[in-house]
């Protein structure tokens, strides 16, 4: 296959952890309520220039996740607006019942800001990555999942949370500048998908880091005569349905493109909605394989499990061409 | 509001701890035999209930409320009242029976507790409870949750105090002693934990299961203000928040030693009681020995 290069895209001039950061300082100038509180991790999800400009409401608890949420959870009850921010393999897990129990169960006004999620941890291995946080946080009643893509969206999302009431889990990378997917500003709603590019042969729904990848392999499926539709499903609870029934019925085939297991995450949450639409339109889900991954950095791992640009299009278009039955579309 | 001495009104009592005459005591002891009585009523109703925590917590519950804590149960999200945390949730009944008898609510309502779409159930929902500060039910979240509402206390400069009450068996979690640094390190005078020392968690003595003595040298070697009390006798209750009250600088835990079942002969001291029902030969005579006035 003769396949043309696209170009690169430009990178963040910063980091999803530090475009975070400035949302919320931002935000903290004119809201006093706004807390921010870390698990020893201040200076990984980069924090210093909050904790500088705000002392005051900026909490440094120690290597204890299940007390930094308990924390948040009463502060909240008195009024207060508390973030709390660490890594999100330990966020989503060490601390999830205490995230459970004592926001999501009682609704409270928390936000929840998970760094190194998916793979981004790379050698760091297993332990440190997060492949079952979507999957964890979406099963939680109340709970609002937001996985931004890059620096610019990370900021809105992180304003738009902090403008919702309730618990809100914002999914991000952050350990090196993202790749810019939004050049301009957005027009970002909770819950509605931004379609990045239309066509009818084939949608690509992804969120957080592979939608770049997902908008990259689009222009590359195009050289080889196949029209892809791109949707940043930035939200992925509450999931925009409408989007995904357009996807199905206006497109021949669907993919979901996710740093995370393909199991609960964004590719069960489109599944379940394409499951009760009744349509016959293919869907197959592409992410990490209900595996951990081997030691390596993320660049490798994401190739690996085939949500890099080369490998979609390799995926997808070799799909496209098989036709309806698709050999390899079978469950992880 | 019978447990109340209309000349002292315990709302605007800021910062004060008055003293306990005897006559309150006596008015105490009669809430605590009124609110085990209730509980009584409830679970024989619903047939089934944590009998043994809530006897033991109930005293406990009824001087917090009876005379220490600020707070009006015309207004229960008044900003600047005194947080309680049961952060042993399953002995939600005693404390709704005590807010109930307060006037947080219609007492009467609790007849409904434990039946579909009842706002009263076996762990406390803050949303349904009129007067409960935090929703509760698994071990080990309330102490940390507690830290929340004192920092925000401490930064708002409001007098306020957070209550939080655990059970010995919860002190198993390791959640619990994670708040505890967290809580010392940021020296919050302003929490106060009762630990609710029955020596029985749901399989048995505590010892036994996993042994939390010397459990005050624990707290203390935590960085808390410990002390040791009788947790059915007022007096050394209201001497123990007293003195936590007026501890600066470091978190205080009141060792509260209770009697499992406190109240009633056959369910004290017996694990068995833990969770439970009746047969109707016991609450006659639970109601006979309540009423007899052992409390």
């Amino acid at each position: 296959m003769n396949r043309r290069e696209v170009p690169k895209p430009a990178i963040d001039d910063v980091t999803a952890a530090e475009a975070a950061c400035q949302a919320l300082c931002e935000f903290a100038a004119n809201d006093s309520l706004l807390w921010v509180l870390t698990a020893d991790v201040a200076r990984t999800v980069k924090l210093a220039a909050f904790a500088q400009a705000f002392p005051d409401r900026f909490l440094n608890v120690g290597v204890a996740e299940q007390s930094m949420v308990g924390i948040a959870a009463g502060l909240a009850t008195c009024g207060k607006l508390p973030v709390v921010n660490a890594f999100a393999a330990m966020l989503s897990m060490r601390a999830c019942e205490q995230i459970r129990t004592d926001l999501a169960y009682t609704n409270l006004n928390v936000k929840i800001i998970s760094s190194a999620a998916g793979v981004s941890a790379g050698y760091a291995g297993p332990t440190h990555h997060a492949i079952e946080d979507i999957a964890i946080m979406r099963a939680m009643p109340n709970m609002t999942v937001l996985v931004p893509c890059d620096a610019r969206e990370t900021r809105t999302a992180v304003r738009a949370a902090l403008e919702r009431p309730g618990p809100v889990y914002i999914r991000i990378g952050g350990r090196t500048n993202d790749s810019t997917v939004y050049r301009e500003k957005l027009d970002y709603q909770i819950g509605r998908a931004v379609m990045l590019r239309d066509g009818t042969d084939v949608t690509l729904i992804a969120c957080g880091r592979t939608v770049v990848e997902c908008v990259m392999a689009a222009q590359l499926l195009q050289y080889e005569g196949f029209e892809a539709r791109v949707l940043d499903m930035h939200t992925v609870k509450p999931i925009d349905a409408l989007a995904i029934e357009k996807a199905a019925r206006q497109t021949k085939r669907v993919f979901t493109v996710e740093e995370h297991n393909v199991l609960g995450g964004l590719g069960g949450a489109v599944a379940e909605i394409m499951a009760e639409l009744g349509c016959s339109t293919p869907l197959r889900r592409l992410g990490i394989p209900d595996a951990y991954a081997p030691i390596a950095t993320p660049a490798v791992l994401l190739d690996k499990y085939g949500v890099t640009a080369s490998r979609i299009v390799e995926i997808v278009a070799g799909s496209l061409r098989t036709g309806a039955e698709d050999p390899d579309c079978r469950p992880a | 509001m019978m447990s109340l001495d209309p000349g002292v009104s315990i709302y605007k009592g800021f910062n004060v701890m008055l003293s306990l005459s005897d006559g309150e005591i006596e008015n105490l002891a009669a809430v605590a035999r009124r609110v085990r009585l209730r509980l009584l009523d409830i679970f024989s109703a619903c047939g089934k209930g944590h009998y043994g925590g809530c006897y033991s917590v109930t005293d406990i519950l009824v001087m917090l409320y009876g005379k220490v804590l600020r707070v009006d149960p015309a207004r229960p999200c008044w900003a600047d009242r005194d947080r309680l945390i049961l952060s042993k949730g399953h002995t939600n009944a005693a404390l709704c029976a005590v807010l109930g008898h307060h006037g947080f609510f219609d007492e009467a309502e609790l007849a409904t507790y434990a039946e579909t779409d009842s706002r009263y159930g076996m762990h406390p929902d803050m949303h349904c409870v009129v007067g409960c500060d935090m929703s509760s039910g698994s071990l080990g979240h309330g102490l940390a949750v507690g830290i929340g509402m004192a920092l925000a206390g401490r930064a708002d400069g409001k007098g306020y105090r957070v209550y939080v009450v655990l059970s010995d068996g919860e002190c198993n979690e390791g959640s619990v002693w994670e708040a505890a640094m967290v809580a010392s390190h940021h020296k919050l005078d302003n929490m106060i934990a009762i630990v609710d020392r029955n020596r029985l968690s749901l399989d048995g003595p505590t010892e036994e299961i996993l042994t939390l003595e010397p459990l005050a040298e624990k707290w203390r070697s935590f960085g808390w203000s410990a002390i040791e009390v009788n947790g059915h006798d007022f007096r050394q209750l209201f001497e123990g928040l007293e003195q936590a009250q007026r501890t600066r600088g470091r978190p205080t835990v009141l060792v509260a030693k209770t009697v499992k079942g406190k109240g009633v002969s056959f369910m004290e001291d017996n694990p068995s009681f833990h969770s439970g029902s009746l047969t109707d030969q016991q609450l006659e005579i639970a109601k006979a020995e309540l009423m007899g006035g052992g409390r």
